[in-house]
């Protein structure tokens, strides 16, 4: 006796992509903190009559080149590729906000000016920018994070701005001029704190991005230098014996593959949780 | 027999019942209108009409006939057959109504071609014409050109006669209009009353759903109040307005602040006994003020004077310049000419920084007092705003406003929108200012809640002697408010003076219009007064 109207309310579903992903970062993380806890074997530790061993149940990823143990420099490159990208994150996300609430607060010929900047600067390939500033400032494993930093700050820098345009004509911004604050009180009380919103987001897609630039960057002989185990140094190295030995590039480029994909998995996830959009088909 | 006919009407969401048990019946040609405040149950009823009480929602009745026929047996596609042809509906707000991406001739046409026999009679070429008709009948001027346009290209009452017109295009025996004056401004909503009135003159029976008792007045052959899901009290008009019976309705018809009701509180109507202190001191001075965006002038040689502890009201539609007058006031807006001083001190003109020490002296209210709040803050640190004020103070500031300290960790977002203005106002008397400008502050609030802010405010007045410059589009609102008036039209004040001159003598032929169009006089205001 009674009509009716009920569609299925929309449910989250914990995907088992996600959570593997977030279980691999789980490890990665690991890794990077301690990665003794994972391979007791060193990483450096050559062995040539061991070298180019395939995958066995003594060394699970092979052996490389000069026989030292490819599953312990995979494990121990984590760090590397992780410390890069995070510092390199790190500091373009800073630097962006920085410049992205100067450029939207600022005076309106400023914040064309530092637009266009930014425009520019996010028309280039982010690794090929990234090379510019190698070449300029020279390689290390420093300068690479400098040089990605440098790279992605526009991504930052232009959502900050967009953001602080909208929070800066909002009501409780005017409310706060007629209690007659200073402007520097509404800038860190208001301003700044509403703009936070969508970085962690955006950070979480860019460290992935990041990761791939410092294993290019590195691939290219750029960062940290031999005998370090760095994911794109190790590739480097490796492509020379890609014919007699594929593990000793395999695992390393699985490595950065499953790394970057975690990371974006994760990131869009919580792109979807935050931005409120209700789970779309074949993605996450 | 009657249109519709409905016994024992209950509506519930996710098991809680927010229609608990209401009867109807319409007979043909014939005016219902359901009065009750927000939350009241009196939307969801009027949706149940046509099948669309909304996702999730459970309806029951012992009884459900529409046009004689058991709609409690009805499938989605009988539900299409009564939606526009048995009952045309026409929603409050007819810019999210209407589709932006479809010209008047398109949102019309559709109505016309909906399945059934009505579309076997409308052959394709005559559409136009039906359409020209239909616009002509709810009153659009000039419909020819208006076919083409698109929504946004027209004013709010044109875009609410569109509506109209879809809803009676398809010549349905009944239209419900849920709220359908509450955007609009007060000549205009005379305009869409007399249409209404139009079609029930032509034998279209109405059910009008409303919170305001007054546009249901002119109306209306019988009112039923609905309180929490509950027919409270039901009669013809008259009856209803002229000898309320229950005491909510009682307190419905006080609580509209009017000419009667000036000198009384709204709420419990005893008449207010303490004088406010009036002085001859300007606190707040305007002369000469324009403003303009580009080459459009919002306001044009606007003056005024505001004395210690008294109200200036300012009345006006939409887009007459008031509420550009009052971010003059508040120094938000740099005047194309003219001059404002605040406290003797000039206000306008003069560097951000030396306004600064001024600007706690002067402080606002607006009507969405949402916007005004740090979505992060909670009610303490939104009443404290970075000044450490000690809890007590916090709770003293609270206090004044109807609130208590338990409020103090709670979000706004999480509050009523009466106790939210009660927020910004708690916040704006910490700055114990000398002038609260209020901007449409009670436009969004039930009538019983506007009376208790309306109240709150008369009281603070008089305890701390602030002066207030009054905002609002209601004429009754500012009457009840205000020592004296501005009127405003087009960005200028066309008339000025007392209060009570203005109302009951008005010099300006706006300002008579303006009187004019307020919906019929509410009898039995005084019912509990005295």
């Amino acid at each position: 006796m009674a009509g009716v109207l009920a569609p299925t309310p929309w449910a989250p579903r914990l995907g088992a992509r996600i959570v593997t992903a977030q279980l691999f970062l789980l490890l990665l993380a690991l890794a990077a903190a301690v990665p003794s806890l994972l391979t007791p074997v060193d990483p450096l530790q050559a062995d040539p009559l061991t070298a180019l061993a395939p995958p066995s149940s003594e060394h699970w990823f092979g052996t490389d080149h000069l026989g030292r143990d490819v599953l312990a420099r995979v494990v121990h490159g984590a760090r590397f590729s992780l410390g890069i990208s995070l510092a390199a994150t790190g500091l373009a996300l800073t630097a962006g906000l920085l410049l992205g609430l100067a450029a939207g607060l600022a005076p309106r010929w400023l914040d064309e000016l530092m637009t266009r900047a930014f425009d520019v600067l996010s028309t280039l390939p982010e690794i090929l920018f990234a090379l510019l500033v190698i070449a300029i400032i020279g390689p290390g494993t420093a300068n690479v994070v400098v040089a990605i930093a440098i790279a992605q700050l526009p991504n930052y820098a232009r959502v900050v701005r967009a953001q602080t345009f909208v929070v800066r004509r909002s009501g409780y911004v005017e409310q706060a001029v007629t209690h007659g604050h200073r402007p520097w009180v509404i800038t860190t009380r208001h301003v700044l704190p509403n703009v936070l919103g969508p970085l962690p987001v955006l950070a979480t897609i860019g460290l992935g991005t990041a990761i791939v630039a410092a294993a290019g960057l590195s691939f290219l002989g750029m960062g940290p230098q031999p005998p370090a185990a760095e994911w794109g140094a190790m590739l480097s190295e490796a492509r020379n014996y890609l014919r007699v030995a594929w593990w000793e590039a395999f695992f390393p480029g699985l490595a950065v593959t499953a790394t970057v994909i975690s990371l974006t998995v994760v990131g869009r996830r919580l792109q979807r949780r935050f931005e409120g959009r209700p789970s779309e088909r074949g993605v996450g | 027999m009657s249109l519709v006919s409905i016994d024992d009407l209950r509506v519930s969401f996710a098991g809680t019942q927010v229609v608990r048990g209401i009867s109807l019946t319409i007979e043909p040609g014939e005016c219902v209108a359901i009065v009750g405040e927000s939350g009241s149950g009196k939307s969801v009823t009027a949706r149940s009409l046509l099948g669309l009480a909304g996702p999730g929602s459970r309806v029951e009745a012992s009884r459900f006939l529409l046009g004689g026929e058991n709609a409690l047996a009805f499938g989605e596609r009988q539900w299409r057959r009564v939606r526009g042809r048995f009952a045309g509906l026409v929603l409050q707000d007819a810019l999210v109504s209407l589709d932006p991406l479809r010209t008047v001739r398109a949102e019309i046409a559709e109505s016309l071609r909906r399945p059934g026999p009505s579309a076997a009679l409308a052959p394709a070429g005559s559409t136009r014409q039906r359409v020209l008709d239909l616009l002509t009948a709810v009153g659009v001027p000039e419909p020819e050109t208006r076919l083409g346009h698109y929504p946004h290209q027209l004013s709010g009452g044109l875009r609410q006669r569109v509506l109209i017109a879809s809803a009676i295009a398809a010549d349905p025996p009944l239209i419900i209009a849920d709220e359908p004056t509450t955007a609009l401004d007060v000549t205009v909503q005379a305009q869409i009353l007399r249409l209404l009135a139009e079609r029930k003159a032509a034998g279209t029976a109405l059910l009008l759903i409303s919170h305001d008792l007054a546009v249901v007045a002119s109306v209306a052959d019988r009112i039923l109040v609905m309180k929490d899901g509950l027919v409270v009290e039901q009669g013809s008009t008259a009856r209803v307005l002229g000898e309320p019976t229950h005491p909510y309705t009682r307190r419905l018809l006080a609580a509209v602040p009017s000419a009667a009701s000036r000198g009384h509180r709204l709420s419990d109507g005893t008449r207010v006994t303490a004088e406010r202190p009036r002085s001859d001191e300007v606190v707040l001075s305007a002369s000469g003020l324009s403003f303009s965006y580009g080459t459009r002038t919002v306001a044009q040689d606007i003056g005024f004077v505001l004395h210690r502890a008294e109200t200036l009201g300012v009345v006006g539609e939409s887009g007459s310049g008031k509420t550009t007058l009052a971010r003059l006031a508040l120094g938000l807006l740099k005047p194309t000419s003219g001059t404002v001083t605040l406290l003797g001190s000039p206000w306008s003109g003069v560097t951000e920084k030396s306004r600064r020490p001024l600007r706690p002296r002067i402080q606002v209210i607006s009507q969405n007092p949402l916007d005004s709040f740090d979505p992060r803050y909670t009610v303490a640190r939104l009443v404290s705003d970075h000044r450490r004020l000690p809890e007590e103070r916090i709770e003293e500031l609270l206090e004044y406003v109807g609130l208590d300290l338990s409020f103090a960790a709670r979000r706004p977002r999480d509050l009523s929108g009466g106790q939210r203005q009660r927020v910004a106002i708690a916040r704006a008397l910490g700055y114990r200012p000398d002038v609260l400008i209020c901007d449409e502050p009670v436009s969004a609030l039930d009538v019983s809640v506007q009376a208790q802010v309306l109240d709150l405010l008369a009281d603070l007045q008089a305890e701390l002697g602030m002066a207030m410059v009054f905002i609002s589009h209601d004429l009754g609102v500012v009457h009840h408010v205000s020592d004296r008036v501005l009127v405003m039209k087009d960005g200028r004040v066309v008339e000025s003076g007392e209060a009570d001159d203005i109302f009951f003598d008005p010099g300006h032929p706006y300002t008579r219009e303006l009187l004019a169009a307020v919906p019929g006089p509410v009898v039995g205001v005084a019912a509990i007064g005295e």
